[in-house]
């Protein structure tokens, strides 16, 4: 596949993909915390644009609905949030040490060609560029799990739960040119419930034990306990 | 309820969330059940695990906001696999045109032999990951045992009776789509599977338990196993033991889980090497265990006992290898329960130990259903069940 040989539309939303896919990686490699949520949000920015790209050159309106929730979500309510909680808890200076960067970027990178092995079959049922734009998503999916995986901070891992619902929503918009409209209403529902949620529990649990680091909740165990 | 305010644990606020949490978590269970639409089902489905998050956290102990936010966390992203997998569904029905209906499940069901049999295979594992989680599949498990351990009792018992069983409801429905797109049982071998898996290792981990709201969530872990077995074998008995088993141990299960909330009122602990003489302490309690663990472990008359026969003659008709390992794994789960209930209902009493005011009665008739349907299952019920299992696998039951 030519990138010159497809249409104006098709190129636009290849390189959409490839940012994204890129900003999970920043946010892979990022030890401080403030820069993390600021990566986060530009991810949230690519997909309001791609929302509204998508919704005009296929004119359909209600992908403009989904572009504004996205925008207030994920661009400015979300990060804000965080923001606030790392200011408030006075770690904005903090950078956390990932141990072995590179064996991290190492595994992003294999994860990235692991989704499009898993999608290749889709292939013969689509146009390759829809193949590209799927396996981002999916990887942009797998790597929030990486982010959470390798980080400490229940920040990092609020941030990775929601680039995982970056990736998804992308897949959605890419693949599918939205969901139905009330699946999405709902969708994003659960999305401001669940940040909602996680602001309580970052009081709850800094009330508990003192402290942001998931690594000290470990109360709970099969052996010897 | 009362019991924990009196102690102290909770506040009258904190009671306030509890109730109003709880319903928003009843309405998205029966969302769950009642929509045609996959999509919503993915957001009812998200919904109760968010009405359900603060619920566990509610005595606020260091143990229990671990127990919510590892619940959260491992649940947020299990079931975002859920939603690529369903994002994959509708991707595959859209190609079909009419992109109105194409998340309607009655519209996917009649058109499902249309569909493209890679992409709906490539979904079916999503959505069984995503939903599996929530089942409590192993490797999937981990939160199940802290959330039950440490949530509210009236919590584990919903969270045992109805959300495993939702979420299991909603990968069958996924199945008939994939199984009618394929024409081959791909997505049963991995049912049975993960099924087989979680029976086993959750098995084993009965004989380890300390706690006593931990032991009877590995054993709902097991019976869910035993249920994704039986579903994903297929074929009209295992799909109709399969229902059975779920209505079964549902009851069960909840009439366990209220016993055990007094169990551990009595004793003032939820360890179970503390407790002791509960049926000199308080007979009804006691006994409602003991009764509880014998049902659950599979003893007849009850009705646990019927659905799990009937699925080890599915198993030796079809799968006749499969059979000594089932028959093991039950064998290793009923010594494993016994083993801990035993001390805790007989010997003597221990002398601080009081009776509390109880009211058995739902334990009392949820037990006695369940003995009810391993007697005689009424005849309006096993039609019922029939016409499930004829949707459900094609054929009927006997």
């Amino acid at each position: 596949m030519n990138i010159v040989e497809q249409d104006f539309y098709t190129q636009i939303i290849l390189s959409m993909a490839a940012l994204v896919g890129l900003t999970s990686f920043l946010m892979l490699g990022q030890g401080r915390l403030l820069r993390l949520i600021f990566v986060f949000a530009l991810q949230g920015l690519l997909l309001t644009l791609t929302t509204a790209l998508v919704a005009y050159s296929l004119d359909n309106p209600h992908l403009y609905i989904s572009a504004v929730m996205t925008l207030a979500l994920k661009v400015i309510f979300i990060p804000w949030m965080l923001r606030r909680e790392v200011m408030q808890m006075n770690m904005h200076r903090d950078v956390e040490a990932l141990s072995n960067k590179t064996a991290l970027m190492l595994g992003g990178a294999s994860l990235t060609v692991f989704s499009y092995y898993v999608l290749h079959p889709i292939v013969q049922t689509t146009s390759p560029a829809m193949l590209n734009a799927l396996a981002v998503s999916l990887s942009v999916v797998l790597l929030g799990m990486l982010l959470m995986i390798s980080h400490r901070q229940a920040i990092a891992h609020v941030v990775g739960f929601m680039s995982i619902e970056n990736g998804l929503f992308f897949a959605a918009i890419v693949a599918t040119n939205g969901m139905p409209m009330v699946v999405e209403l709902g969708i994003a529902f659960d999305v401001l419930v669940a940040a909602v949620l996680f602001g309580i529990f970052f009081f709850h649990i800094r009330s508990s034990i003192d402290s942001l680091d998931v690594d000290k909740l470990n109360r709970l165990n099969e052996v010897d306990k | 309820m009362a019991h924990e305010k009196a102690i102290g644990k909770l506040t009258d606020s904190r009671l306030k969330m509890y109730y109003s949490m709880y319903q928003g978590f009843m309405l998205a269970m029966y969302l769950v059940l009642t929509t045609n639409n996959m999509g919503i089902m993915w957001v009812a489905m998200e919904g109760a695990t968010l009405a359900t998050v603060l619920l566990v956290s509610l005595y606020r102990t260091p143990e229990s906001i671990e127990a919510a936010w590892k619940y959260f966390i491992l649940c947020g992203v299990g079931i975002a696999q859920a939603l690529f997998g369903t994002i994959l569904l509708y991707y595959a029905a859209a190609q079909l045109g009419d992109s109105d209906g194409a998340l309607l499940w009655s519209v996917l069901y009649a058109n499902a032999d249309k569909l493209n049999p890679d992409v709906l295979e490539i979904a079916f594992v999503f959505l069984l990951i995503g939903y599996g989680t929530k089942i409590g599949l192993v490797p999937l498990h981990n939160w199940l045992p802290d959330a039950h351990s440490e949530g509210p009792t009236p919590m584990s018992a919903v969270l045992s009776g109805l959300l495993l069983n939702d979420a299991l409801y909603a990968v069958v429905r996924n199945k008939m789509l994939v199984d009618g797109a394929t024409h081959s049982n791909i997505a049963g071998y991995l049912m049975m599977g993960f099924g087989m898996l979680s029976f086993l290792v959750a098995a084993l981990f009965l004989h380890r338990q300390k706690d006593i709201k931990r032991l009877f969530s590995y054993s709902s872990i097991e019976h869910m196993g035993i249920m994704t077995f039986a579903f994903g074998m297929g074929g009209g008995m295992a799909t109709f033991a399969a229902l059975l088993h779920m209505t079964v141990h549902s009851l069960t299960k909840s009439a366990i889980f209220v016993t055990v909330g007094y169990a551990s009122q009595i004793a003032g602990t939820q360890s179970i090497d503390k407790i002791h003489g509960l049926i000199k302490t308080q007979p009804k309690v006691g006994w409602g265990l003991l009764i509880g663990t014998i049902a659950i472990a599979g003893f007849p008359p009850f009705g646990v006992f019927t659905s799990e026969f009937l699925v080890l003659v599915a198993t030796m008709h079809n799968y006749p290898w499969l059979a000594p390992l089932l028959l093991l794994g039950i064998g290793i789960a009923f010594a494993g329960l016994f083993r801990h209930v035993q001390p805790m209902t007989y010997g003597a009493k221990p002398e601080t130990q009081q009776a509390v005011k109880a009211n058995l009665w739902p334990v009392m008739i949820h037990l006695a259903l369940v003995l009810w349907l391993g007697l005689s299952i009424p005849t309006f019920l096993a039609n019922w069940f029939s016409q499930a299992t004829l949707l459900i696998s094609g054929s009927t039951p006997l």
